[in-house]
């Protein structure tokens, strides 16, 4: 099953701290596993560019979709048997440590 | 009712969960599932009140319900290699034993929120109607209704997996198999006291224990529950006032459920808040009247549960055994040092007042029964202090 991953920030991080866990390991685990397939750090939100096509015009905003107190600041792709192994992998990145971690399902057209 | 609707009642209560969790298990169609298992035991009825009850009723409704799944399946594709599936299906091996466990544990999943998880526990686990668990939860059945198909497209669509957690991570989802247990017959226990729910949620805590023997707190929840139950045909007065457990009629309380819950106590091997909960229940049932009670055991219970699993809602119990056992000026004392820790709570303005009334402070119990009154909500529970406040007011108005 195929996972995307939006690594976001949370206004309230975990008090213990993320230094114990190091996103260099948790990358190496994914790729000795086969379950990462690929992933990466995003640019500022204020970098971002939003596109709305509406009565023919372009309209871009500078910024992101939406204005939010958490924002995504990079996202992985996994490739895992079953949400329990997505959980605990995802469960080591530091960011499920300091910030939070969606974990968005993708959609399969046999449905 | 007649043979063949008391046989399938009777294999309903066993055998549901079996059949349905085997046919998930082969399909990975809840609905689907439901459906076939539904129509299994609806054909059962028709064919044993004509035919009369089969010698192996529980294989006959496995075999008619794979059948009508296989039926369906068939029906609604054309694909070959959705056939040979359906093939495999048909072939495949009778219902596996831990089946039920898959389910129980899948609809407990905690990707799932608690509501999800008990109105699909209740469903599919107990096979209540949508509309009983609807009226159980006071949400309308549509409203239920779109929360089990959310459940079940989560499940699918998330790829919650169907089986029975690992050593390492069984402890943690019993836990949370049986916090939906315990809510479910809170559910029907409290409010306007739903028998049919509170009388599943005793039955499924059986089931597990049944299924999980070496599990303690299995054990503990279920004595907890049978205890609890125990009760319920002395909680309510002829008027329909809640009792305190102190005033209930201890000869209505059920004693074959209480030996079961002794039973299962002694073969709980681990001493975790389950059992401990149990256990003081059990110094309650024990006890053959309200004086007999065996106070000081209590706390006992109560300073092993705090070190175990310190809370606000222990502490409060602690001290209101304390104040049964040492006498309500040491009850008081304990209940002054929680102020802090439980602000705004009707536990804690309940076990003052019950407590200023022993000790004799008549004019403060009032006032804070009073208090109390206006901070409670639920009918039964305000009709039980409202008679305190009437009992009050009269010795209260006596001269010393």
């Amino acid at each position: 099953m195929e996972y995307l991953l939006f690594i976001t920030t949370d206004s309230e991080p975990d008090r213990a701290g993320a230094e114990a866990h190091n996103v260099d390991a948790w990358v190496e685990e994914g790729a000795r596993r086969g379950i990462r397939v690929r992933g990466d750090v995003l640019q500022s939100r204020e970098d971002a560019t939003t596109v709305r096509v509406r009565g023919g015009e372009v309209l871009l905003t500078d910024g992101p979709f939406a204005e939010t107190k958490e924002w995504i600041v990079g996202y992985d792709i996994l490739e895992c048997e079953d949400l329990d192994q997505a959980i605990d992998y995802v469960s080591r990145h530091p960011m499920a440590h300091s910030g939070r971690i969606e974990i968005r399902p993708v959609m399969t057209f046999d449905e | 009712m007649t043979a063949a609707s008391a046989a399938v009642a009777a294999a309903y209560k066993s055998d549901w969960v079996r059949i349905v969790s085997g046919l998930i298990r082969l399909t990975r169609d809840w609905s689907l599932a439901e459906d076939a298992a539904a129509e299994a035991f609806g054909k059962a009825l028709e064919h044993w009140g004509s035919a009369g009850v089969p010698a192996n009723p529980a294989g006959w409704l496995s075999t008619t319900a794979r059948h009508l799944a296989i039926d369906h399946l068939r029906r609604r594709v054309n694909e070959r290699s959705k056939l040979a599936e359906i093939a495999l299906i048909a072939e495949s091996t009778p219902a596996d034993q831990d089946d039920p466990l898959r389910l129980i544990f899948t609809c407990c999943h905690p990707a799932l929120d608690l509501a999800s998880q008990v109105a699909l526990t209740l469903r599919t686990v107990c096979g209540l109607s949508v509309a009983d668990i609807a009226r159980a939860f006071l949400v309308p059945t549509t409203t239920m209704e779109k929360r089990l198909v959310r459940a079940r497209q989560k499940i699918a669509h998330a790829g919650i997996p169907y089986r029975v957690p690992a050593p390492e991570a069984l402890g943690d989802r019993l836990n949370g198999v049986l916090t939906v247990v315990y809510l479910t017959f809170n559910q029907g226990y409290e409010a306007g006291s739903d028998r049919h729910i509170a009388d599943t949620a005793v039955a499924l805590a059986g089931q597990l224990a049944e299924m999980m023997p070496t599990q303690s707190e299995v054990r503990g929840l279920f004595a907890l529950l049978l205890i609890q139950h125990s009760r319920r045909d002395a909680r309510f007065d002829a008027g329909g006032r809640l009792l305190t457990i102190e005033e209930q009629d201890r000869t209505r309380w059920r004693t074959a459920d209480i030996v079961a819950a002794g039973r299962h106590l002694r073969a709980a091997v681990e001493r975790g808040p389950y059992v401990l909960q149990a256990l003081i229940a059990n110094c309650h049932a024990a006890a053959p009247h309200a004086d007999d009670t065996d106070w000081a055991r209590i706390v006992l219970l109560y300073n092993e549960l705090a070190e175990l699993r310190p809370s606000p809602v222990v502490e409060l119990n602690r001290a209101v055994a304390i104040g049964m056992c040492d006498g309500p000026t040491a009850g008081l004392a304990a209940l002054k040092t929680m102020e802090p820790s439980l602000p705004g709570s009707r536990y804690l303005v309940a076990a003052r007042a019950d407590m200023l009334e022993r000790a004799g402070r008549r004019k403060e119990a009032l006032a804070h029964y009073e208090r109390l009154h206006e901070m409670t909500e639920n009918p039964a529970e305000r009709v039980q202090i409202h008679h305190r406040i009437t009992y009050l007011r009269a010795d209260v108005a006596l001269p010393d």
